[in-house]
């Protein structure tokens, strides 16, 4: 203990940090979650309504990209403040992780749904047209071959934005939303406390390492070619 | 049955019509081994897609039994195609699954969840395609025969009535391609299985077809039993795939028999007519003298059949092809 008061003289309270770490967790884990449960079916949506595709919706796939490509063509900081009105109407909060959440799934969404159709234009199209030789709906296409063949490619893809969603939570913390970012920011920028900026940094780069090794297990396991 | 009426295709790209297959007539009937063979771009992958309609017709009908298949709305379409079979070039399993899954892919496909049916059924085309060892294997674990094995089981499973082979051997070794076709052979003559079957290589027509079609740039050129085609093409394109079957018979067709003495004459026979001593005894008997100048001996199937050039002199060489053609070899007369 002594130790670590010499080498962090400014932290007093490190059931803080332990706190703003569960904090990150939380809105990493709830977004994500939501990010998946949104972006997968736009992303299939995008895939299957492209040129050449299953069902090619030239007009539908138009509007779909463009909404996509404006969500994520702005800055995640300045997304959150855009969209702190429609932040206080889906969770009655713009603070905290709750008012969190929402600005993270909208900025995260459109970039997974991007990342979905591009492992699933991976498919090999000879799997997609056997299938449709063997009388299989597109429903059951995409259920049992699309989402099955593409899993390795999804699950890379799930390990990024889980990556850039930590990212965003960090940053999410210059607005009161509360983890590690917003420690970093208050103590570690406002305050010139620069042992917490230290520390959380730190924390921030051992979670996106577990991540990323986590996502790569997963990834090879079910990439079988 | 299948039965093409009048049936043509065109792609549109950038805003022109090109045309892919020009009108034709075509019937298959059930139980056969019918072969499509033609050059890469003569329209063949486009021909074999229209008749499970992976490829839509511009123009005409397509019967598959009593069915007009052009006219089904989607789930009857979906309904047909699980009675039509198919297996690819380059296989396209499912690389996720394993062989007992590809296998049982299109009963689950089709609304099939007991497994202990599953289970019975995949062991039933497993053990038929000689792939029961390989079961819990990945497809990427199979070597490229193993894997056209694993496709024509599941091509299989739903008890399909016709069997479509796109190219199925062309990405296979020799001996791999022998086997497969061995195996297709098989398929057809104990399931009673119509089989149509694409390919560029006339030696597979030979060895497993019943009839043959001739595809020229989206054009039908020649069509009928494979011997007759096989024996006596007409078209150009039909004698192009014949010579690269018979290498020696390309290499007489061209040699300066200019320095030969006598008439040069080709004679074919087939079936029975290939295994009596017809030639012997017709020379000795009309005395006439020949010099063989080459000649193959081979199967159409299961249909054996010769063919000699040869070049003959003497007396009794008109009545010498006179019996000749009383004894069932036919006999074209080659001009110099």
């Amino acid at each position: 203990m002594n130790m670590l008061q010499t080498l962090f003289p400014n932290i007093d309270d490190w059931g803080e940090i332990g706190r703003a770490c569960i904090d990150t967790l939380l809105m990493l884990g709830g977004s994500l979650a939501l990010t998946i449960l949104i972006g997968l079916p736009l992303g299939v949506l995008l895939y299957l309504t492209g040129k050449g595709q299953l069902r090619p919706m030239p007009k539908l796939y138009a509007i779909t990209s463009l909404l996509v490509n404006i969500l994520r063509s702005v800055p995640f900081i300045i997304l959150m403040i855009v969209l702190m009105p429609v932040t206080y109407f889906l969770v009655g909060t713009k603070l905290g992780i709750r008012g969190a959440i929402p600005p993270l799934v909208i900025g995260a969404a459109p970039f997974f749904a991007r990342l979905v159709e591009t492992a699933l234009r991976e498919v090999q199209q000879g799997v997609i047209e056997a299938s449709q030789a063997m009388g299989a709906s597109l429903w059951q296409i995409v259920r049992h071959v699309l989402l099955p063949e593409a899993r390795g490619g999804l699950f890379a893809g799930v390990t990024v934005t889980a990556i850039a969603l930590v990212g965003y939570t960090a940053m999410g913390g210059a607005i009161g939303s509360g983890g590690l970012g917003d420690l970093a920011y208050r103590y570690g920028y406002l305050s010139y406390k620069s042992d917490y900026m230290l520390v959380t940094v730190a924390l921030l780069v051992v979670l996106v390492q577990l991540l990323q090794m986590l996502g790569d297990r997963i990834v090879t396991r079910y990439k079988r070619r | 049955m299948i039965r093409f009426v009048d049936v043509h295709k065109s792609y549109r790209v950038d805003g022109r019509d090109i045309p892919a297959l020009q009108p034709f007539s075509l019937d298959i009937a059930d139980g056969e081994v019918f072969g499509i063979i033609g050059l890469s771009g003569a329209g063949k992958s486009t021909l074999i897609r229209l008749i499970n309609l992976l490829e839509r017709p511009s123009g005409g009908v397509i019967f598959v039994g009593d069915t007009e298949m052009t006219t089904l709305a989607e789930p009857a379409l979906r309904a047909q195609r699980r009675r039509i079979g198919m297996i690819f070039q380059h296989f396209n399993l499912l690389a996720s699954q394993t062989v007992a899954d590809n296998v049982a892919f299109p009963m689950r496909l089709a609304g099939e969840r007991n497994a202990a049916v599953l289970r019975t059924r995949v062991n039933e085309l497993l053990a038929r395609v000689g792939l029961t060892v390989h079961a819990d294997k990945y497809p990427s674990q199979l070597s490229g025969g193993q894997k056209q094995r694993v496709g024509i089981a599941r091509a299989l499973a739903n008890r399909p009535s016709i069997l479509l082979c796109d190219e199925a051997t062309s990405a296979l070794d020799p001996q791999t391609t022998a086997s497969v076709l061995e195996l297709l052979a098989e398929i057809n003559r104990e399931l009673k299985l119509t089989i149509v079957l694409i390919t560029h290589e006339m030696d597979v027509v030979r060895r497993v077809c019943d009839r043959v079609a001739v595809l020229d740039a989206g054009m039908i050129v020649e069509h009928g039993a494979v011997a007759d085609v096989f024996l006596h093409p007409q078209h150009a394109t039909t004698r192009r795939f014949v010579n690269e079957a018979l290498p020696e018979e390309a290499a007489s067709e061209l040699a300066p028999f200019a320095q030969v003495p006598g008439r040069i004459l080709r004679l074919s026979f087939r079936g029975d007519t290939t295994l009596t001593p017809a030639l012997g005894r017709v020379a000795r008997e009309t005395g006439i003298d020949f010099n063989i100048l080459a000649g193959r001996i081979d199967r159409i199937k299961d249909l054996p059949y010769g063919q000699l050039t040869l070049a003959m002199q003497g007396a009794g060489v008109d009545a010498a092809l006179a019996a000749l053609r009383e004894a069932g070899i036919e006999i074209e007369e080659l001009s110099r």
